[in-house]
């Protein structure tokens, strides 16, 4: 550390270590778990693999949905002031503290068959349910108010001078938006994502209440972990050690890019 | 901004852990005008037998309180083996109870169940019998043959010689039945007894004897049971003509 610079007091070490104990502790006993010798075996079996391959493509699928529609999202939470404003940034940030079955079935209380959309999905000749598509629509779901709020809080902390100065300079919104802001807040929307894309990893509870759950359509890699459970538990221990090294690898590589930007 | 997410990331915190705890079987109520108490573990498909059951053994033996955790039947075995307080367990298969060796005392065979097809009140893909789950357009839901509701369905598949092709696979019967209610699913094979309780939510299909797979319920008290004679008291009970008139009425065939 160098001289004059502020230290961190003593005693946040402490509640610090706790911390992280409580996190570090139980991943440990599950790797513990793992038998080893077998390791290989349970993570290519063919349900594993089809499960690891569909569970990625459906985060990366609503990680980009989440950018899409977040983005604009989190521009409007941090950049207008209207009645209501309040009110709607609770409301965006509910997915944060619903169970996930409860989203489960809100989700079929609207894209399902008898939901409020069904009808009009029908006759666009749609089918969600029980569809790749509806366990995307389930990870954005509960990943969008992860991407919005890294997004908003990395707005606010940019503020307004440079958008205010590339203004007076003549520049349109739309230029402002595309040459100042979002390059500004780049690194933000990008820890996002990558959040996102963890949340819509592990997704679960809201996929089995609306998606069911069939090999190689809708049973990700949470969904066959639960499902492996029942008849084989080493192989649910290892697809979740499986799991949580992928989100690992997913977040060291976005922070080490995030750094070079 | 930062306290703020603080506060609010302290709230969903509180919430969780409060909801944790409510949920969480293994902490214990105070309550000192009650005793003696048992704890029944038992399948899902028993809850709404036992729970009738539990009041009537209560008013039978003042002064005791039963406790009840209802899941699937291997959530439970896993829940015990890691040391869980349960006193009774009662298995929606023999496999489970095998599970636990000598851990379960003298297991008895109390109860059977067989699979019905359960289908939406209007019945919109018009299925009638067993061979319509195998119509193409019929959007039918089955348990994971993983499962023991999948493997009796697995079981009535191979028994009638259809080849059905499920659009979901789900966990447990509660799933299958929750897909009926809400019409995503034009069908599903579920439990008598599940049909039973669904009450007019979803109309209940019989399959045929002759391929129609039987579960048997065994129930035991456990070794490390706080009060054998009560554990046993509860069996008997079950197992007794009171509690065998009403698993009948839940739809329960005799063991």
């Amino acid at each position: 550390m160098r001289a004059g610079e502020p230290a961190l007091p003593r005693w946040a070490w402490l509640p610090a270590a706790g911390g992280a104990v409580l996190v570090l502790l139980p991943l440990a006993a599950l790797v513990a778990e793992v038998p080893w010798r077998d390791f290989a075996g349970l993570v290519t079996s063919d349900s594993a693999r089809v499960a690891l391959g569909l569970s990625l493509r459906t985060a990366v699928a609503s990680t980009v949905l989440c950018v899409l529609l977040g983005t604009p999202m989190a521009l409007v939470l941090a950049r207008s002031s209207f009645r209501g404003l309040p009110l709607l940034r609770a409301a965006v940030l509910l997915p944060l503290v619903l169970p996930p079955v409860v989203a489960g079935i809100a989700l079929l209380a609207t894209f399902g068959r008898r939901g409020l959309l069904g009808h009009v999905l029908e006759v666009a000749g749609v089918q969600v349910a029980f569809s790749t598509l509806a366990v995307v629509l389930a990870q954005t779901f509960v990943a969008l108010p992860f991407l919005v709020t890294s997004l908003e809080g990395a707005l606010r902390t940019a503020g307004r001078r440079y958008e205010t100065v590339a203004a007076s300079l003549g520049a349109s919104p739309t230029r402002v938006l595309l040459r100042v802001t979002l390059p500004l807040v780049l690194p933000g929307l990008f820890s996002g994502a990558v959040l996102a894309f963890a949340r819509a990893l592990g997704e679960f509870g809201a996929t089995i209440t609306f998606a069911g759950s069939l090999q190689g359509v809708t049973r990700t890699l949470p969904l066959e972990i639960y499902l492996q459970r029942e008849v084989d538990p080493d192989a649910a221990v290892a697809l979740s050690v499986l799991l949580m090294a992928v989100a690992v690898v997913v977040i060291v590589v976005a922070r080490r890019d995030r750094s070079g930007l | 901004m930062s306290l703020r997410r603080l506060a609010a990331a302290t709230v969903v915190a509180l919430l969780g852990s409060g909801l944790a705890a409510c949920s969480d079987p293994s902490v214990p109520a105070v309550d000192d005008s009650h005793p003696k108490r048992l704890t029944v573990y038992a399948a899902s498909s028993l809850k709404p037998a036992f729970d009738q059951l539990g009041s009537t053994f209560e008013d039978a033996h003042p002064g005791t309180l039963v406790d009840f955790n209802y899941a699937g039947s291997s959530d439970l075995v896993a829940q015990i083996e890691q040391g869980a307080p349960a006193d009774v367990f009662a298995s929606a298969d023999t496999k489970n109870m095998e599970k636990l060796g000598a851990a379960a005392v003298d297991p008895a065979d109390f109860a059977t169940n067989t699979l019905e097809i359960a289908v939406p009140p209007d019945n919109p893909a018009h299925v009638t019998r067993l061979d319509d789950l195998a119509r193409p357009g019929v959007q039918l839901v089955t348990c994971a043959p993983q499962v023991p509701c999948g493997a009796a369905a697995a079981l009535v598949e191979a028994g009638a010689k259809l080849d059905w092709k499920p659009v979901s696979e789900e966990q447990s019967v509660a799933d299958v039945l929750g897909k009926v209610e809400s019409g995503e699913a034009d069908a599903g094979l579920v439990y008598v007894t599940d049909v039973k309780a669904a009450g007019d939510k979803v109309e209940g299909i019989e399959i045929p004897a002759a391929v129609n797979a039987t579960n048997t319920y065994p129930i035991a008290s456990l070794e490390g049971a706080k009060d054998a004679d009560l554990a046993a008291a509860w069996v008997a009970y079950v197992t007794g003509p009171a509690g065998q008139r009403v698993l009948r009425e839940y739809g329960f065939g005799r063991a």
